[in-house]
């Protein structure tokens, strides 16, 4: 039981931390919420050094339901990152819009003990529950401009539609139980890799997939993205596009290769489809749009269908590729946010794309950093993105020459050319987005100057973005070391 | 047939109808009712199971706590129902279409139910043989013990869904008169009380 408090001693001291900060918050009179939010940055730091010290070689607790491995630990570090950049962003916009709620990094921290539960968890009901806690704190964080229409418009869409996908997850999950008698991974995987498969546990399979594809927003379930990204405050919305997203693979990843490894083309053909219809319904459907908020909730969605590429590999090259897509997607996206939350005109938010034109003439540094991360987005040399989109296609090619068990896979070379065609379609509205800021006539009026923290982490992500080619070694070796506690 | 078949059927064809009467019936109120109905006849069918305590749970949480408070919900909101079903013709045949599809899934998992030959001795926690172990005390045993973490993650969902609750709907209005208890307590005698001797013939 002491060891079994010691693997999980990150997470309790997450919750109970936030469970402090809430009696800070409610006892501290007329709303000073600032406080609360500098002691949750700290509290994401020690935690972080807790979930750093953690070892690296595979353990579990709780009767076999928790696992921590260097992939655990990478991930956990990578969801830390994302919550923290976010706080640390958010405060002003808190602030300027009236709704100092000391709540706010309160809810975010509890949804990012779900995400490390989640990304922990080595059996169903563990997945199950670190989803939901997860969910339902984003739930209220997208409804959290009460005053907002649009804001409460997102939140009730996310929760009802939400609250689907989990019904379908726990229809999935009742009959894989039934099939194999069992919650747990590894007991799951033992039964599958013995017997034969019937068809009960690939229908659950697929209730299983299409609500681990809700959560990650990759088509054919990926409707609420743009309505939730608009609707939503802005800097909820940089929390959406990035700490959540590497959580749910994360949990994905850990429930193919731990629980179905022994049916990889089972589910391969699923994640094959869903990767597919995301990468090419992202670069079409964000042509049209106007509001930057649902251009990158499109752009989102196209780079999950990306990201599933390294994962339809199913090697143990694939996920460090996915590993490394991630880091470099959650740096990226957080980077743009930062901009994002820049954008604004005497005091008030604007999201409209045309406000941005001749950007460069007025704030050439905020424009360059904003055109880094598009063009790093649209997958183009020399930038991060290249490189993160690289390694997945590269790890899918491999698999099509082979895979782990020599068997080749010719349909994947057609997969890989599809997804990359997509790719080059996508580039078009990154591309435009840099000509809009850099050759379009300024509007007359200027953006209001970057605020110093939002360009504080927008640099420090531009300098991630230019220089990974150079100092790629740190980020790879890391990945290959997570990505090999699944193959041992 | 056993007794116990001819209750299992009586209780699973109601819940059925009762479950379909809830998403047909005109008015929400009777949706309501028919939930209800379902929950009793779900508790029937864990009692067959010989699982009481889940049964008791489902009755009281389900029906004494959430169903009625649907039904306060349903009759207080003043919501327009017939508005609400305006677009229900329009989506009705793409509904039906998925819906069929779904039962003819259904249909295969029914036709392929063959559970793996020794798929029981999987089970991470059987009932325990002993008779004279009740289902709540076996329940107990290990939701403290074996699976104290899942225990322990709910009643972290629950503090989020109060947190939310809270944050989304509590308004704190300017200018209200809140009852103080501590200042109701804390009142004196002498601060209320004040003795004036009156003379005679003059007013105060």
């Amino acid at each position: 039981m002491y060891s079994d408090i010691f693997s999980i001693l990150p997470e309790i001291i997450l919750a109970i931390g936030a469970m402090l900060l809430l009696m800070i918050g409610v006892f501290k009179k007329d709303g000073e919420s600032s406080v609360v939010g500098i002691l949750s940055l700290g509290l994401i730091i020690i935690t972080g050094m807790f979930v750093y010290m953690q070892p690296s070689e595979p353990q579990v607790a709780f009767n076999d339901s928790f696992t921590i491995d260097a992939f655990a630990r990478f991930l956990k570090i990578l969801v830390l990152l994302g919550s923290f950049v976010v706080i640390y962003m958010s405060n002003e916009y808190i602030q300027e819009a009236r709704l100092r709620y000391f709540e706010f990094p309160i809810l975010i921290l509890l949804a990012t003990v779900g995400m490390m539960l989640m990304i922990s968890a080595s059996d169903m009901m563990g997945l199950y529950l670190g989803l939901e806690l997860q969910s339902l704190s984003l739930y209220v964080l997208a409804s959290f401009h009460r005053r907002s229409i649009k804001s409460s418009e997102a939140g009730l869409k996310y929760f009802v539609l939400g609250a689907l996908s989990s019904g379908m997850l726990l229809y999935g999950i009742s009959l894989v139980y039934g099939m194999t008698g069992s919650t747990h991974y590894s007991v799951i995987a033992t039964v599958l890799k013995a017997g034969d498969v019937n068809i009960g546990l690939i229908i659950g399979l697929v209730f299983i997939m299409a609500a681990m594809a809700f959560k990650i927003s990759a088509a054919p379930f990926h409707m609420w993205t743009p309505d939730v990204y608009e609707g939503a405050p802005t800097p909820v919305t940089a929390f959406f596009a990035g700490a959540p997203k590497v959580a749910a693979m994360a949990l994905l990843m850990r429930l193919i290769f731990e629980a179905f490894p022994h049916i990889t083309n089972h589910w391969r053909q699923i994640l094959v489809f869903m990767s597919l219809v995301s990468m090419v319904l992202g670069a079409f459907a964000a042509i049209g749009q106007t509001n930057i908020k649902r251009l990158v909730a499109y752009s989102s969605i196209a780079n999950m269908g990306a990201i599933l590429v390294g994962l339809v590999a199913g090697t143990q090259f694939g996920i460090s590729s996915v590993l490394i897509y991630l880091t470099i997607y959650l740096i990226t996206t957080l980077g743009l946010f930062a901009c994002i939350l820049a954008m604004k005109r005497e005091g008030e938010m604007v999201e409209d794309i045309s406000q941005l034109a001749g950007l460069s003439k007025n704030n050439l540094l905020m424009a360059s950093l904003m055109g880094i991360f598009f063009l790093s987005l649209a997958g183009i040399p020399p930038f991060a993105g290249f490189w993160a989109k690289f390694y997945v296609f590269s790890a899918v090619i491999d698999t099509a020459r082979g895979d782990a068990a020599g068997v080749a896979h010719p349909g994947l070379y057609w997969f890989a050319a599809i997804g990359i065609v997509s790719t080059v379609v996508g580039a078009f509205y990154y591309l435009r987005m840099v000509k809009i800021m850099f050759f379009d006539e300024a509007v007359i009026d200027t953006l209001d100057p970057m605020h110093g923290k939002l360009q504080f982490i927008a640099v420090l992500a531009g300098i991630f973005t230019i220089f990974f080619i150079f100092f790629p070694d740190p980020l790879i070796s890391s990945a290959q070391i997570a990505a090999a506690s699944f193959f041992r | 047939m056993s007794v116990v078949n001819v209750f299992f059927y009586i209780f699973a064809t109601t819940l059925v109808v009762s479950s379909l009467l809830v998403i047909t019936s005109r008015n929400p109120v009777y949706s309501v009712i028919f939930l209800i109905m379902a929950f009793f006849n779900a508790a029937g069918l864990f009692i067959l199971l010989h699982a009481e305590f889940l049964a008791m749970i489902l009755v009281i949480v389900y029906v004494g706590a959430v169903a009625v408070l649907f039904l306060f919900v349903v009759m207080m909101l003043d919501i327009d129902f017939a508005e609400l079903r305006s677009g229900y013709m329009k989506y009705m045949p793409l509904g039906v279409l998925f819906g069929i599809g779904l039962f003819a899934e259904l249909g295969l998992l029914f036709k392929a139910w063959t559970l793996p030959a020794d798929v029981a001795k999987n089970i991470a926690t059987p009932v325990p043989k002993d008779e004279a172990i009740t289902n709540t005390e076996a329940i107990g045993r290990v939701l403290y013990t074996d699976y104290v973490l899942f225990f322990q993650t709910a009643g972290l969902i629950l503090l989020v869904a109060m947190i939310g609750a809270i944050i989304l709907t509590l308004h704190h209005k300017k200018g209200v008169k809140r009852q103080n208890i501590a200042e109701q307590v804390g009142r004196k005698r002498e601060d209320a009380i004040e003795m004036v001797k009156v003379e005679s013939g003059k007013g105060l």
